[in-house]
């Protein structure tokens, strides 16, 4: 790739990649260390030190905020600029734009998770950012679109490759539900504070159908985006088959709008929309385990490579994790299952698995791919790749079969009962059993933290070993030509 | 038949599908839950809460206790025994946003109200290991410190009004608001004496026990007091509800 590095730095805009790249890891490893930390604060209640800001419930937020849109947006707006640059062979449409959505989104998610340490809050999950920031990210999230789009639309190939339908669909989806989640009756022009448009059962739907689309299209359509893109690279193949990524992307689109509603299970929300909701919940597991298959397969023929080759073991490993999790939610979905893992720790580890298993994985190996390609370099050392691959294996295990143990306990301890038909437990002797799984899951946690500061350090040191190259080039140039 | 080569050479063909594609499901599943009558079960007894219970609830969402806590108790016989009778979508219908939650790290508290009393929501509040020693919810010691501000609560009464939350500020809406709740609470939730009311109410009941000053911990401890209170099941048949799920 040395060869084509000056030309296609010319030819693309990767410094608008390489900012945001550097920002998906610095929220990363803010929002991770506070997901640690909030974790031991269930497991050691003093850590609240009775500060208002730090408290579990105003920083539990910050965590979601920064790891889904500081880490996993910023991971996002990097990997599919590089990809619609990458796949049109076009420079992006417009620089300031770019520019724009970057700060645009650094200073939403920076705002955002200040404003809920101070307690300015919607109170709605994943959507917590108050009216005016997410007014910020409305105006960013059109400029986002409206860039992609000319890219697109400038491109030097008559087809639009597969990866750039799953983020154009992202980035469609996740403006209609950014917008109809969070309307909202400000209290005054120079107050924080809105109340929602909807009510109760109203607001129950449309806060999950954007919730649950929050993973279905944020976390789940442009994270396989990048897939399509970055795993036939390393591979070194093409995509497994071209008909399957056309059924499966269709299919996803449709079928993920429908399954919000199963976070409603047994609630007052009536029983057609959370019926329909788990029989969709079930249809989606097909077009889950068909990209996970076009994904996999693409490997076929080349597993060898599994051996030799950190990045693709981090890609593989996603997708067995994607492949875990989708068929983890529809079971989770089926109301009899529903009725004993819903509000417990079982959900919090079917997150995490999804989370950290298939997003931060497939974006760990997409960066490991693709930080060396931005600065025209080969990464600083494999060895720090495996030990990363391991720290956060490891770390994500013990998540959640400590979550898996927690919620299934709790679910069977609250629902049982002595001889006489009393309740066997209180509900505060199941919070007690809880004490040594919430130990295990912040241990894990921590695993995973060390994993991304280690990969923080590799791509630093990758990022100052370029510029050492660069300068003994220059030198070499300057000296030819002198000599000349 | 179209070829899907026309679609993936095609930017705009391509989001206009995916548009209609992605939008379809929301439309089937959310928009009848506005129309259908049935999904709002009809029920006496539920009103918009009054000044000082809305600035509790306002504190309850800043210090994020829906993270922890639901408030929606389900049909099943152990959450019956644990909790009560499961909850109606009626009870959170002046909800902006509602507050039903998606975790029990803690215990629902969809009806909580007149469970416990005011001084042991006091104590817990400030230290939960104090009442109840394996709890691992944080301690809020402010609450108790910090005076209430109910220097906007008119505004917050008037944005909540805009999204269809019955407070009255005109005679009109005053009589309308008798019709429905009766003049006791029709008074609570007019706008124009909503401070008068809200230090009314801290006052008589001093929940807190500090007679001499209002702070967030009366409001919040009012507005855990009202929770699940409103609706008089003795007055409803045990299949009535049914007929609306």
């Amino acid at each position: 790739m040395a060869h084509t590095g000056i030309a296609s730095t010319q030819q693309y805009n990767y410094e608008i990649i390489k900012k945001f790249a550097v920002m998906a890891l610095v929220w990363g490893l803010l929002g991770m260390a506070a997901g640690v930390y909030i974790a031991s604060e269930l497991a050691w209640p003093f850590l609240n030190f009775d500060i208002p800001q730090i408290t579990f419930g105003r920083l539990r937020p910050v965590h979601t905020t920064l790891v889904i849109f500081g880490f996993g947006g910023s991971a996002l707006f990097a990997t599919s600029y590089y990809v619609v640059q990458r796949t049109c062979q076009t420079r992006l449409y417009s620089d300031w734009m770019a520019a724009f959505t970057f700060w645009g989104w650094q200073l939403a998610i920076g705002l955002g998770a200040l404003s809920y340490m101070f307690g300015y809050t919607q109170s709605r999950e994943y959507a917590e950012f108050e009216w005016p920031i997410d007014l910020l990210i409305a105006v960013t999230w059109v400029v986002y679109l409206a860039l992609y789009v000319q890219t697109l639309r400038r491109r030097s190939q008559p087809h639009i490759y597969v990866a750039n339908w799953f983020y154009m669909a992202f980035i469609l989806a996740t403006a209609i539900l950014h917008i109809f989640n969070n309307l909202a009756v400000p209290v005054g022009l120079f107050s924080l504070k809105s109340y929602s448009l909807f009510s109760g059962v109203q607001d129950a739907m449309t806060q999950w159908w954007y919730g649950h689309n929050a993973v279905g299209f944020f976390l789940t359509a442009a994270f396989l985006g990048m897939m399509y893109y970055f795993v036939p690279k390393q591979a070194g193949r093409p995509v497994y088959s071209y008909r399957l990524s056309i059924v499966h992307f269709w299919a996803l689109s449709f079928l993920y709008m429908w399954v919000g509603a199963h976070h409603l299970h047994w609630t007052a929300l009536p029983d057609w929309t959370s019926t329909l909701a788990a029989t969709f919940s079930i249809m989606l597991l097909l077009p889950s385990w068909g990209g996970m298959i076009n994904g996999i397969m693409t490997l076929s023929g080349a597993w060898d490579k599994l051996r030799t080759d950190p990045i693709m073991l981090f890609l593989i490993t996603a997708l067995s994790f994607y492949g875990m999790s989708t068929f983890e939610g529809p079971l989770m979905s089926l109301k009899s299952v529903n009725a004993l893992s819903h509000y417990t720790d079982w959900t919090i580890g079917h997150v995490h698995s999804g989370a950290l298993g298939w997003v931060a994985m497939v974006s760990f190996g997409s960066f490991y791919h693709m930080v060396p390609r931005l600065y025209d370099t080969r990464i600083y050392s494999t060895r720090l790749v495996y030990v990363h691959f391991w720290l956060a294996t490891i770390g994500i295990l013990l998540y959640i079969t400590a979550m898996w143990v927690a919620g299934i306990f709790q679910g069977l301890m609250l629902r049982s009962f002595d001889d006489y038909g009393n309740l066997a437990y209180t509900f505060v002797e199941t919070v007690a059993f809880l004490h040594e799984p919430y130990v295990v899951r912040a241990l894990g946690g921590a695993f995973f933290l060390s994993g991304v500061v280690v990969m923080a350090y590799n791509v630093f040191m990758t990022v100052r070993q370029s510029r050492v190259e660069a300068a003994e080039i220059e030198a070499k140039l300057a000296a030819k030509l002198a000599r000349a | 038949m179209i070829k899907h080569e026309s679609i993936e050479t095609n930017a705009g063909l391509l989001i206009v599908l995916t548009m209609i594609v992605i939008s379809i499901g929301g439309l089937v599943e959310i928009v009848p839950l506005f129309f259908i009558n049935d999904t709002v079960e009809k029920v006496d007894g539920v009103r918009p809460y009054t000044p000082l219970e809305l600035r509790g609830r306002d504190i309850y969402q800043r210090e994020g206790c829906y993270l922890c806590h639901s408030q929606m108790i389900r049909p099943f016989r152990d959450e019956w025994l644990r909790y009560g009778h499961y909850s109606l979508a009626a009870e959170s219908q002046y909800d902006h946003p509602f507050q039903w939650g998606s975790k029990r790290t803690g215990p629902d508290l969809a009806r909580v109200g007149g469970k416990y009393s005011n001084a042991w929501h006091v104590a817990h509040l400030n230290n939960p290991r104090d009442v109840v020693p394996q709890s691992i919810m944080p301690n809020y010691p402010w609450l108790m410190t910090t005076d209430l501000d109910y220097s906007d609560v008119q505004d917050r009464m008037r944005a909540l009004k805009k999204t269809g939350v019955p407070y009255s500020e005109t005679q009109a809406e005053y009589d309308r608001n008798v019709a429905k709740f009766g003049a006791d609470v029709a008074d609570k939730l007019d706008i124009l004496h909503a401070e008068e009311n809200l230090m009314k109410q801290a006052l008589n009941n001093d929940y807190d026990g500090q007679r001499s000053r209002i702070t967030e911990m009366d409001a919040l401890v009012a507005y855990l007091q009202v929770l699940g209170t409103m609706v008089d099941f003795s007055r409803y048949d045990e299949g009535y509800f049914a007929e609306f799920r």
